[in-house]
């Protein structure tokens, strides 16, 4: 997996609480079998209307958003199916970073796998990113997950927490499996009593 | 030793590895499998050279893309592609797979406890949101994104950080006419899609002892909807009756000794949760959802809200959108809400009882003229047992469409879909936007609901229903 070390972007905003995983990409683009190809999806049924028409009205198809590769949004950002074509549509989109005062559990692990870095603050520091980005066209934000901080061209800096397994993940760019398999023997010790317990 | 809950137990007996700071290395007993969610996870493992690890743990059904008329004709190219490429890969990887010939495909999570594949103290993980359905039996059970399929394929493990605990603690019993369903989206309603989230979720309390299995998973399958990584029922004599004698159960004497296994499976008396919460089950009333998240819903006696009346101006927005996008009044009442579609079935009501509950409403009723109703039953058993009870001729009497199994209208990916603006009584899950087709209106109500609805044309409160015979009379 490509690391995640430093990010500078504009930033887009989606203001809405509850953003799931059918509006993220809905299920007809599901039927891919690969992975990669998403992003043309993405919100599709919000940044498209039925007839074809582009909404302009959804922020995402504001010309002062072109571009952006930060995404901000409200609460439970993720919330539904465990579809990793989510995060996938996201990143092939262009986004690398998205900021919320809380996800999904799923959605939340599965941008992990995906060099994606989702941050939790407050629902005060998300509003003042809100209101930043109605403000100042091009607004953008610079994230270092090294420092674990964010800054903007007005002067802000804070502070974000994560956990501290995830973030040498992401800085690393570690694969999952084959940490795992370093474990190869203890694996195999504990299956071979396992099996005879459920393999029926 | 110190007092464990049951996710405690069952987490503890699973970790093989646990360092400091790190997440805890688990064994995965059961994978569960289907076409939507494991393409790519197949093709990362070729990518990798590697193989599945453990195929006989290990089992895949096709559901989400199925047709429910005429289902061997896949019409859509894509859907078929991806139904052929499960097919591929089943047997590229050795891994055993109930395909559209097989009498036991079904909806994933229909399909496993049927089968006896779920039992109490496993720990199962499927590339879908809903594997919480699994908790009815003791086990813990969660969905998993498409990156962890691979990882579980390639080496039966996961990385996992131990959840926080919550107990639900049902009191009392439900009153008559009220389900499982009602429950679930009750505590959903009241405490919001987002409270379950880090936690395990363990649902206690007189109530849930009197659930039927059947019921425990309606209740399972929406812990996901309360944001929980997963819900657990502790295992009893109504899990044990349900397993004894399924496929993949041990069968005999060793079926009792593995009983007495799984009594242990409960949470010790005076055992801490992180959180607790309670809930009063004879204080509810049917329940029917207004907007757009499963936690926008209220009883049927109720009436659709004012957006004004919520605290926070993220909360007003939200059903200000909702309620345009459902094109609803605020202050109308729900039983005034005039339907277009009914879908009976999903892995959260496409049971046998389910269809039992629905028929015992329907029998002898008409749907109403303007009413287009399907009952898709869970699974290819569901639907033969259906037909030895008659339920089939019940349903097509009334004039409900009789359908193959699948997962069908929950998320509308075969050619089951709502057109725009069309509104629907649902059994499903899910009412996000566009969930069920573009600018199609979903409202979550339970099989006894979705049946009254059907026949009246609008949502009724089915604590009054007139039942004119008994399905099994």
């Amino acid at each position: 997996m490509q690391a995640f070390i430093k990010h500078t972007g504009i930033v887009t905003p989606v203001d809405r609480v509850n953003v799931d995983t059918d509006a993220i990409i809905p299920k007809q683009f599901l039927k891919r079998i690969e992975r990669t190809g998403f992003g043309q999806y993405l919100f599709f049924e919000w940044r498209w209307f039925e007839s074809g028409e582009v909404n302009h009205d959804f922020e995402m198809n504001k010309d002062r958003y072109k571009g952006g590769s930060v995404l901000i949004s409200r609460a439970n950002f993720g919330c539904g199916s465990s579809r990793e074509h989510a995060p996938w549509a996201i990143q092939d989109y262009g986004f690398q970073v998205i900021i919320a005062p809380s996800f999904a559990d799923i959605f939340y692990n599965n941008c992990f796998k995906n060099g994606i870095l989702p941050i939790k603050l407050s629902e005060e520091q998300v509003e003042h990113f809100f209101q930043m980005t109605a403000a100042h066209e091009g607004y953008k934000l610079s994230v270092d997950l090294e420092t674990k901080t964010i800054t903007d061209e007005h002067g802000l800096t804070i502070s974000f927490d994560l956990d501290e397994h995830r973030r040498q993940f992401l800085l690393q760019g570690l694969d999952d499996i084959g940490l795992t398999l370093k474990h190869e023997s203890k694996i195999t010790a504990f299956e071979q009593k396992r099996l005879a317990e459920i393999v029926v | 030793m110190g007092k464990k809950t049951l996710y405690e137990k069952i987490w503890e007996s699973h970790v093989i590895d646990q360092e400091e700071g790190k997440p805890a290395i688990i064994y995965i007993d059961l994978h569960l499998v289907h076409e939507v969610t494991s393409p790519q996870a197949f093709e990362g493992l070729r990518l990798s050279g590697r193989t599945v690890r453990r195929p006989e743990l290990t089992f895949a059904t096709m559901d989400h893309n199925v047709p429910t008329q005429d289902r061997f004709n896949i019409k859509d190219p894509i859907s078929k592609q991806q139904i052929e490429t499960l097919e591929k890969n089943c047997r590229d990887f050795g891994v055993k797979l109930y395909d559209l010939n097989s009498a036991d495909q079904g909806v994933v999570h229909v399909m496993g406890p049927e089968l006896g594949l779920t039992h109490p103290g496993k720990t199962i993980v499927c590339g879908d949101s809903h594997t919480s359905t699994h908790g009815a039996f003791g086990a813990l059970a969660f969905g998993i994104g498409t990156s962890e399929v691979e990882h579980v394929m390639a080496t039966q493990c996961l990385q996992q950080v131990h959840s926080k605990t919550m107990e639900v603690r049902v009191n009392g019993q439900l009153k008559p006419g009220v389900k499982a369903k009602d429950l679930i989206l009750g505590i959903i309603a009241k405490y919001g899609t987002d409270f379950g989230t880090g936690y395990v979720i363990e649902f206690t309390g007189a109530a849930i002892r009197g659930l039927s299995m059947e019921q425990r998973m309606t209740v399972c399958n929406m812990s996901i909807e309360a944001g929980a990584r997963a819900g657990i029922i502790a295992p009893d004599e109504t899990t044990f009756e349900y397993l004894r004698g399924r496929e993949y159960v041990p069968q005999g004497a060793a079926f009792d000794k593995a009983v007495e296994k799984w009594k242990q499976l409960t949470t010790d008396e005076g055992a801490v949760y992180d959180r607790t919460v309670e809930i009063d089950a004879a204080a509810l009333a049917p329940q029917v959802t207004w907007g757009t998240s499963p936690g926008m819903g209220t009883d049927i006696l109720s009436l659709v809200p004012d957006p004004k009346s919520f605290t926070t101006e993220n909360e007003r927005k939200a059903a200000e959108k909702a309620i345009e996008y459902m094109g609803l009044i605020p202050g109308t009442p729900m039983t005034e809400l005039k339907i277009d579609r009914v879908f009976i079935g999903s892995c959260t009501n496409g049971r046998i009882e389910d269809l039992r509950a629905a028929a015992e409403v329907a029998k002898g009723y008409k749907v109403a003229s303007h009413v287009n109703a399907i009952v898709v039953p869970g699974s290819g058993r569901v639907k033969i047992q259906a037909e030895q009870e008659g339920l089939d001729k019940i349903f097509s009497e009334a004039g409900f469409e009789w359908r193959d199994a699948g997962c069908s209208m929950c998320l509308a990916m075969n050619p089951d879909v709502l057109s725009p603006g069309e509104r629907c009584a649902s059994t499903s899950n899910r009412n996000f936007e566009g969930r069920q087709g573009r600018g199609g209106r979903t409202h979550l109500v339970s099989p006894e609901m979705a049946a009254a609805a059907a026949i009246m044309g609008h949502f009724v409160d089915t604590r009054d229903w007139k039942f004119k015979a008994e399905v099994n009379a």
